[in-house]
């Protein structure tokens, strides 16, 4: 009962939210535990380095990419600075024994919270009497989900961040604009070189704004678990420099009403000239640094064992693990549990046919696994054929595969033969002309057997609906393909060409022994966990490769025969 | 016990037959430093460009005075023939003023070594 609980109590996990979900009051009430290890947690608890499970969903929110989301980390980043001293690249491990409630964080901080929440509630005790019951969760997990867009903790980060976008934006328009607001009279007259600078303001101006449209306000692919760590440092260089940019303003200018409006207009400029270049550290930090390969992440499929290998630059873990998912959706053949084990006639009991009678002492730990190290070489050197059933049996199941798989491509041949598209020149009355969807109604009822047939013998059958067959026969009929599009489209294919129900939830849990913001390195081992499954992905760093250069002249090609005569003498 | 296998070498006296208007010697020769030592069938080594006996005609000259197949030829009158062309050491064969040419040759024979072992 914990892993159910334990996969929906992640669906809570509110990895930014500056409130508290609604599940924690509820499961407040597990009872407190002493604090025992509250001061090992305490001391490990805002660094990133921490052996924890952080968390990964799929909810595509504005809040992962946008401004928002990068200033309220900062918020979050500079409490987390102040409160303590430099402990990040620790590595204290909190260990958390079964059974344990979960909410202890709540009472020793503030409004900071959530990245513990995160590392904390991966444990959800079944055994305590006041744990909730399944059905419970999954109304309120429901609540969340449908909820999400709504959540007041996304929307104030976006909010913020929007709020420090138009602050940088607007400054230099206040720049300007106050000094002939306040003391227009005194101002010296300032002829074509302002009106110079002033249209420079507005385009890049302009341009700025077309820039952050087209970097920050995208569509976020993912949550991540911990904060965008350079995203998090642009925050904080943007807000440093708009406040220095104020102080100065406040003091130089306001404070001693300066006239030399030309002045004015030019450190206005060289705010805006500052914002475009902190506009291209952003372009280089968050896009650039990425793009050179350096790394092969080998994943592999922990079920299977189907593996790829990509390459990638620089990025951290949790970054990584976004773009792993995003490949693994279209390359990776979905996962069937149906296809995973040998048929049971094979499997045979292969130990039971020993028993170990221990004589002597009574040492049992030693005994044990000399009992089993004894029982399992016994059996390995028993001579045994259940390497031929299997042989037998995948060689009769080959077989029943391809002549169904025959009989299929068949029918589907003829099946596409009744119909064909309508012509101009043709003359039928309205009753007998038909749009895609009724076209594939019509002959989907022919190879409907076969089709059926096939798919309970790859045992593919759950993951192809008779709607979702006839929606690709409509897709085909209309695109006019032939009828081998058809029929491939029933090989095991990619998880996206699925429904989305057969994506299996996005809610992906990523396990890593350091710190999920840290960058990738050579022989980083991380661990993308699903329920049934996990894809385990190692770095390897792209070798250095050293290339020297020959010339080669194209006059120096030139050949002769090889010689072996025989003179006779 | 185990084999042994040795070359030795031996000379050979060659007196060649007039035949029209040319001086026949009766064997064919392959080999040389500007030939592709690897198409070699006789030589163990196959890095080896010396001449080599490739054909004995039969009845000729050559057989008459004990030439086998597959003798490396080290010296004819004298002349080195481990470091020559092909055409040189045509040509030292054929000279047209000698009617005599004496040969050393090297043979690897491990079925006389062992025959010659058991008969003593």
């Amino acid at each position: 009962k914990i892993e159910p609980l334990k996969v929906t109590v992640d669906f809570l996990k509110v990895p930014l939210g500056l409130k508290k979900p609604p599940l924690k009051e509820a499961l407040a009430a597990l009872p407190g535990k002493p604090k025992s290890h509250i001061l090992e947690r305490h001391k490990a608890r805002r660094s990133d380095a921490m052996d924890n499970e952080s968390q990964y969903s799929g909810y595509s929110y504005k809040s992962g990419h946008s401004r928002s989301s990068r200033k309220h980390r900062d918020r979050r980043e500079r409490h987390r600075s102040k409160s303590r001293d430099g402990t990040r690249g620790d590595k204290s491990v909190t260990i958390q024994a079964p059974g344990e409630p979960l909410l202890d964080n709540e009472s020793t901080r503030g409004d900071e919270r959530d990245d513990n929440w995160g590392e904390t509630t991966t444990v959800v005790t079944g055994t305590s009497e006041h744990s909730i019951s399944h059905d419970d969760l999954t109304r309120i997990t429901k609540d969340m989900e449908d909820s999400a867009h709504l959540d007041c903790s996304r929307h104030l980060g976006v909010a913020l961040g929007v709020a420090l976008a138009l602050l940088a934006f607007l400054t230099p328009l206040a720049f300007l604009l106050l000094p002939q607001l306040l003391w227009r009279e005194e101002l010296e007259p300032c002829g074509t070189p302002c009106e110079g600078l002033f249209i420079s303001v507005a385009f890049k101006l302009l341009i700025l704004l077309l820039g952050s449209w087209a970097l920050f306000f995208r569509r976020p692919k993912a949550f991540f678990p911990r904060v965008f760590v350079f995203r998090a440092l642009l925050m904080v260089l943007v807000f440093l420099l708009v406040v220095s940019y104020w102080l100065f303003y406040g003091v130089r200018i306001l404070d001693s009403r300066d006239r030399n409006y030309r002045g004015v207009v030019q450190f206005a400029v060289s705010l805006v000239d500052a914002l475009l270049f902190v506009h291209y550290l952003a372009v280089v930090l968050l896009e650039l640094r990425q793009l050179q390969p350096q790394f092969t992440l080998k994943a592999v499929r922990s079920a299977d064992g189907a593996s790829r290998f990509y390459n990638v630059g620089h990025l951290s873990i949790q970054r990584a693990a976004v773009w792993i998912l995003e490949n693994y959706y279209h390359d990776f053949p979905v996962y069937n549990p149906a296809l995973l084990n040998l048929p049971k006639s094979v499997l045979s009991k292969k130990m039971s046919g020993f028993k170990v009678y221990s004589l002597g002492e009574e040492n049992s730990t030693n005994n044990s696994t000399g009992q089993s190290r004894a029982v399992i070489a016994a059996a390995a050197r028993r001579r045994d054929n259940s390497h031929n059933e299997f042989y037998y049996e995948e060689a009769e199941h080959e077989r029943r595969v391809r002549k169904r798989r025959a009989r299929l491509v068949v029918a589907v041949e003829e099946a596409f033969t009744h119909i064909k598209r309508l012509q101009e020149e043709d003359q039928k009355n309205p009753r007998e002309i038909m749009d895609p969807r009724e076209a594939a109604q019509a002959i989907f009822a022919s190879m409907a057997r076969a089709m059926q047939k096939y798919l309970r013998t790859t045992k593919q059958q759950p993951y192809h609906t008779m709607e979702s067959i006839l929606q690709h026969l409509e897709f085909c009929i209309t695109h006019d393909m032939t009828p081998k599009v058809g029929a491939r489209y029933l090989t095991a294919g990619p998880t996206i060409q699925y429904h989305k129900d057969r994506w299996l939830a996005k809610q992906w849990t990523l396990v890593s022994e350091e710190p999920v913001t840290n960058g990738l390195k050579d022989g980083v081992v991380f661990v993308l966990k699903r329920q049934d499954f996990s894809l385990v992905v190692s770095t390897k760093k792209i070798p250095f490769f050293k290339l020297s250069e020959e010339f080669v002249d194209p006059k120096s090609h030139k050949f002769i025969m090889r010689l072996q005569s025989e003179t006779s003498v | 016990s185990y084999l042994i296998s040795f070359s030795f070498q031996q000379r050979i006296e060659i007196h060649k037959l007039r035949q029209g208007d040319n001086l026949i010697l009766g064997f064919s020769i392959g080999g040389g430093i500007d030939q592709d030592p690897t198409q070699n069938p006789f030589s163990e080594d196959k890095t080896d460009k010396g001449i080599y006996v490739t054909r004995v005609t039969q009845g000729g000259p050559a057989e008459v005075a004990g030439l086998q197949i597959g003798d490396k030829i080290m010296q004819v009158n004298g002349w080195d023939m481990t470091m020559v062309t092909h055409d040189q050491a045509r040509k030292r064969l054929t000279k047209r003023n000698e009617e005599v040419v004496r040969l050393l040759v090297t043979r690897q024979s491990l079925q006389k070594a062992v025959q010659q072992s058991m008969m003593s």
